[in-house]
């Protein structure tokens, strides 16, 4: 019974992420063994594991950052919003357009806050030619999103590399949403801040779920505990279990979940 | 009392301290004096030109025709026949350097083809001037047909210096963090996007500094244009890249020991020019790379 409206709302909330039987090496090293993961639309979902299990490879394959080494192969599909990414006919830039990424360290550009936002925003909107009210509205809107506007609507003059840690990180994520991506993709994003960015970033992307499928690795469990709804852990480019959070760290279907959740590996 | 007596105290000099110390000086000195000696060829050079070839400039010495042989007048023909030549070759191997490291820095793999470049690079920098000038003679003199000209003698300073180009380039897209480069692909930028918007903006201060540094040392080569493209004696002022020319490195050549009864000044003076005008562009370069540095953005 439970089971089954469960199931229901599943299958009416829709997949954002779907991937078939996905293998990836590095060279000869297998970094990733039939990975097949159901990610849901509009949720936060976080992947744990210990340093080296795959979890940063996954996320990367998943806006085709990894090809840039060039040994990488990769083997099986993944379905973003039904389309396969690693179609022969898709556009890499297409894909970069509708999946985002936040790094660990801020990386915003050295330029003003404006300019970052816009820079995203220009590139993919080239035919066409935007007012300066347009354009004054969009990263209005951008900064609201990630509720940086009211600390910085009257500086947008100012050089993005000279906020703080956590202001940088909610401007990458802001310059990410005026191309209106569907997926979030973010790799340790608190893991050069301080407790109180940490806290304000994690507030933020609560905020931002439902309106954007959000996938984020972490390290830090109390994070994936308390900033997200389902959680993958992932063990030896395995993933071991995927459920909602609040089940994975109260029971644990596995013994090597459980063993990593309570700390004795990782 | 007599306890604390008998026990030496351990924080005092002994004589192998002594010894280590004045070896210690001895060292210090040394190399002091090595470091030292580097200002002395400078000062030298500067104050012997300044003494005895001071005396020859005037606003007639930097701006008239050589008479009487090159042994009286000015400098004229020769002054604006290196800054031909140096113009030109900039606007030859600027764009080619340029475009070069860009290409390495930021599309090259790391496969044969680029590491052949680079050895290229290298040797290309290793090679004497006067090979470099042969070899401008057989290129663009004959085979490209161009003569002895202002474009073959250019276009020989140019290959010499393109290494110098390339290198300084890459160097300074290479200090453009990569996190920028990242932030720009992972925004689906293409490569050249990233470069123009992001990457040039942010190097141009280390680019200008080689481009810089490029044109003093063209200025005061002489090999690679005596046979390509710069002239004994010209009287008059070249019109187009076609002409040949008198150069400043050349006609000091001359006159220090072509030329009969050439009064002591004349070389010096004309020594003079030369170093001012190369120290002028340093300085010129040292210059805009501290302006652009302090407005650098991260």
């Amino acid at each position: 019974m439970d089971m089954n409206t469960e199931e229901s709302i599943d299958a009416a909330v829709g997949l954002a992420i779907h991937t078939d039987a996905l293998n990836l090496w590095y060279g000869d090293f297998q970094a990733l063994y039939d990975v097949n993961l159901d990610i849901k639309k509009g949720r936060v979902t976080s992947l744990i594991g210990p340093s080296g299990c795959g979890k940063s490879t996954f996320l990367r394959s998943i806006n085709r950052i990894n090809e840039r080494l060039g040994y990488v192969r990769i083997e099986g599909a993944i379905d973003v919003f039904g389309n396969n990414i690693y179609a022969p006919e898709v556009e890499l830039v297409q894909v970069r357009k509708q999946v985002g990424m936040v790094f660990q360290r801020p990386n915003p550009l050295p330029a003003s806050i404006r300019e970052n936002i816009l820079f995203g925003h220009k590139l993919h909107n080239r035919e066409r030619k935007y007012s300066r009210d347009d354009e004054d509205e969009i990263v209005e809107e951008s900064l609201r999103q990630v509720l940086l506007w009211d600390k910085v609507k009257d500086n947008l003059r100012r050089k993005a590399t000279g906020l703080s840690l956590e202001e940088q990180q909610k401007l990458c994520i802001a310059r990410l949403l005026p191309v209106k991506p569907s997926v979030l993709l973010m790799d340790e994003p608190c893991s050069a801040l301080d407790p109180k960015g940490t806290a304000a970033v994690e507030e933020l992307i609560w905020e931002l779920r439902g309106k954007y499928s959000i996938l984020i690795v972490t390290h830090n469990m109390a994070q994936a505990r308390r900033a997200s709804e389902e959680c993958i852990f992932m063990l030896m480019g395995k993933v071991i279990e995927h459920t909602n959070t609040a089940d994975m760290f109260v029971t644990p279907q596995h013994q090597e979940t459980a063993d990593y959740i309570e700390g004795r590996y990782g | 009392m007599s306890d604390t007596e008998l026990i030496a105290n351990p924080f005092l000099e002994t004589d192998l301290n002594v010894s280590a110390k004045r070896t210690e000086k001895l060292f210090k000195i040394l190399f002091m004096l090595m470091a030292g000696l580097l200002i002395l060829p400078v000062l030298i050079i500067l104050t012997t030109l300044v003494v005895k070839g001071g005396g020859m400039l005037s606003f007639d010495f930097l701006f008239t025709n050589p008479t009487n042989g090159m042994t009286e007048g000015g400098i004229f023909p020769a002054l604006l026949g290196t800054v031909w030549l140096v113009g030109v070759a900039l606007i030859i191997s600027v764009p080619v350097g340029v475009a070069a490291a860009i290409y390495l820095s930021e599309y090259a793999a790391d496969n044969w083809f680029t590491r052949s470049i680079n050895l290229a690079i290298i040797n290309l920098a290793g090679v004497p001037s006067i090979v470099h000038a042969l070899f401008g003679v057989g290129a663009f003199v004959i085979f490209f047909g161009f003569g002895t000209s202002i474009l073959a003698a250019s276009m020989t300073l140019a290959v010499m210096t393109l290494p110098v180009v390339i290198v300084a380039t890459r160097e300074s897209l290479q200090a453009v963090p990569p996190a920028f480069r990242e932030a720009c692909w992972n925004m689906g930028a293409t490569r050249w996007q990233t470069i123009r918007r992001v990457i040039l903006p942010n190097s141009v201060s280390g680019i200008l500094t080689g481009v810089i540094l490029e044109v003093s040392r063209t200025t005061g080569e002489t090999a690679p244009i005596m046979f390509t493209g710069a002239a004994f004696f010209i009287p008059v002022l070249p019109q187009s890249v076609f002409d040949q020319t008198m150069a400043m490195s050349l006609h000091l050549f001359v006159v220090s020991t072509q030329v009969p009864h050439v009064p002591e000044g004349l070389p010096y003076g004309v020594a003079l020019v030369l170093i001012a005008m190369v120290l002028l562009m340093n300085s010129a370069s040292i210059a805009l790379r501290m302006y652009l540095r302090g407005k650098k953005k991260w």
